[in-house]
């Protein structure tokens, strides 16, 4: 073995964990000041003086958070499941047919890669507008649908390229139509794929902020994202409160991070198995 | 405007074998063209009719509600170019994106080295490091002002340490506040950049590495003349990455200067959200946001060309 353990190894790990105790700091500094009571102003590094629940109590009743969270999870379910859908359609057929429409189609939809959202953000507001869906939590589900679907194209199209045509063979054979093939055949298939893209895509639509700013911002259906800025608005000066509507608001996301972080970071760094 | 979703060199790199290969099958023809609609109907209406029209706008002085509007030209595009704000903004965003691409990409890439030794930590170490990327980028700006506000944690960690003379209103100094920013963003997404080069590392041959090792190479040695050159090419299309989202910065910002102080960090998105959708003036902003667009698109052609160079 040529990678042996040693002295410097030793010295490497210790000082990578010294990076990773400044690297938590700011999640300790978060945690700690919203946990510790109203009255206890001993700042958000040190452990000491009296602790209780106020904030939270204060952050989600006052914040009015309850709703938000509602809003939020709603938005990202119902996102996630039209992108899954209509995306899945879409890279079968362009994964399939080969013909040099079909490969310019799957360009038009790579387009959306490189198309900055500030672009087109604007006269989107407009159009919703004019079709009356500002202030709904339904434009936001769109919204986050249509961003992702670019990505979630790619990433499906280029695993359908990659995979056997066997078993659609096999099923077209046996009198099979598409619609069936597409969901017992074509589905399971894709399933790794589908797992990278609901993964990514939730991440970033339960994160964004911008959109429904735009959209929802003084409404009764904000996102918790967006009713968070709001609440800081009001309570500039109040950290405790601030920070326990912060960790209300980060904690979903940070347990899932450590339930499914395996499939998170392989989704980021592209290792796709299939 | 929250991280894009981004598409990793490891997918780039497979994508360009994949598409090179001929079609196939005879499942090919019996797929309905009319699976593409839906997802070319919601993407359609999102994001390239708007971007369309985003892109006629800026040429006109259309005001978002009359019948009808005229073209007016590079009126907007030169309006830019003599606006201290829109400028402020261009300065700012690249500045920001190229700190924070350098930035990020070496302290990201030093990681994954270290990483990838015989440590035995190593998968907690990653597990940390990576945490913030998933996290708010908003929640992650509104830590960060307090942690950088005038009485924070950073001035009370340097008074502690008798290093009273370094504090600073971080974040109301012109001076400091964009750098201040930079820290926010750099702790937020080092983790990313960490991943995806560990991702490269863990794929590269051993057998080479451990021929270098028998030849008597140093660690610096080895990373220079063969670690490094099998990875440059996810190194190019992961610099560019990050600058395109570093240029799209608009959370952080809003949650910890708004802009401020004095424009010190006003970015392209800051400008585009004040200007189109509180100001009202459309055409400006589009025109702005073209601009933006036009830069992007650029760097992702680079982005591209680098990808199918590889294998």
């Amino acid at each position: 073995m040529i990678n042996r353990y040693t002295g410097r190894t030793f010295v490497l790990e210790v000082t990578l964990w010294i990076a990773a105790a400044a690297f938590v700091v700011p999640l300790f500094a978060l945690v700690n000041l919203a946990l510790k009571a109203p009255r206890n102003s001993t700042g958000a590094l040190t452990i000491e003086g009296e602790y209780s629940l106020e904030n939270f109590a204060r952050a989600w009743v006052d914040g009015k958070l309850g709703p938000a969270l509602v809003n939020s999870i709603v938005v990202l379910v119902a996102s996630v499941l039209i992108v899954l859908l209509v995306a899945s359609l879409a890279s079968y057929m362009l994964a399939r047919i080969t013909a040099g429409w079909s490969r310019g189609l799957f360009y038009v939809f790579m387009l959306g890669l490189v198309i900055p959202l500030q672009l087109g953000v604007l006269p989107l507001f407009i159009s919703m507008r004019d079709i009356g869906l500002n202030g709904s939590i339904l434009a936001v589900i769109l919204v986050g649908a249509g961003h992702s679907i670019p990505f979630a194209v790619f990433v499906i199209t280029m695993f359908l390229r990659e995979s056997p045509l066997d078993f659609e063979d096999a099923a077209a054979l046996d009198g099979c139509g598409p619609i069936r093939i597409f969901w017992y055949i074509v589905v399971p298939l894709m399933r790794p794929a589908l797992g990278t893209v609901a993964i990514l895509a939730g991440i970033s639509i339960w994160n964004s902020f911008f959109v429904p700013l735009l959209f929802l911002s003084g409404t009764g259906n904000e996102t918790l994202p967006v009713r968070i800025s709001g609440f800081v608005r009001t309570y500039t000066a109040d950290w405790p409160a601030v920070f326990a509507a912060l960790v209300i608001s980060a904690a979903p996301i940070l347990v899932a991070y450590f339930a499914l972080q395996k499939y998170i970071i392989q989704g980021f760094a592209g290792g796709l198995k299939g | 405007m929250s991280r894009s979703l981004t598409i990793s060199p490891a997918v780039w790199q497979r994508a360009r074998k994949v598409s090179a290969r001929p079609g196939r099958g005879f499942t090919t023809r019996r797929v309905p063209f009319w699976f593409v609609l839906p997802a070319l109907a919601v993407y359609g209406f999102v994001t390239l009719v708007p971007s369309a029209r985003g892109g006629l706008y800026g040429f006109s002085d259309w005001n978002g509600f009359s019948e009808d509007f005229n073209l007016v030209g590079f009126e907007n595009y030169v309006r830019i170019f003599t606006d201290p704000l829109a400028l402020a903004a261009l300065g700012n965003t690249f500045t920001f994106a190229l700190i924070t691409m350098i930035l990020q990409n070496a302290l990201g890439l030093v990681l994954a080295l270290a990483l990838n030794t015989v440590i035995k930590s190593s998968g907690v170490l990653q597990t940390i490091f990576f945490a913030p990327v998933v996290l708010t980028p908003l929640v992650c700006g509104y830590i960060w002002s307090y942690l950088l506000a005038p009485t924070g944690a950073v001035n009370t960690f340097l008074t502690s340490v008798g290093l009273d003379a370094l504090r600073q209103n971080w974040l109301g100094d012109p001076q400091f506040a964009l750098g201040a920013v930079s820290v926010a963003y750099l702790w937020q997404f080092t983790g990313f950049s960490m991943v995806i080069y560990l991702a490269g590392l863990k794929a590269l041959p051993s057998e080479v590495i451990e021929a270098a090792i028998i030849d008597g190479a140093g660690p610096v040695r080895r990373f220079v003349s063969i670690v490094f050159p099998l990875i440059n090419g996810a190194v190019v299309i992961t610099l560019v990455l990050t600058l395109i989202n570093g240029m799209g910065q608009f959370d952080q910002v809003y949650a910890m200067t708004e802009g401020g102080p004095l424009r010190a960090t006003e970015t392209i998105s800051t400008v585009v959200f004040k200007v189109g959708f509180q100001g009202g003036d459309l055409p400006y902003a589009t025109a702005l946001a073209t601009v933006m667009a036009v830069v992007v698109a650029s760097l992702a052609t680079i982005q591209y060309r680098t990808a199918a160079r590889k294998d």
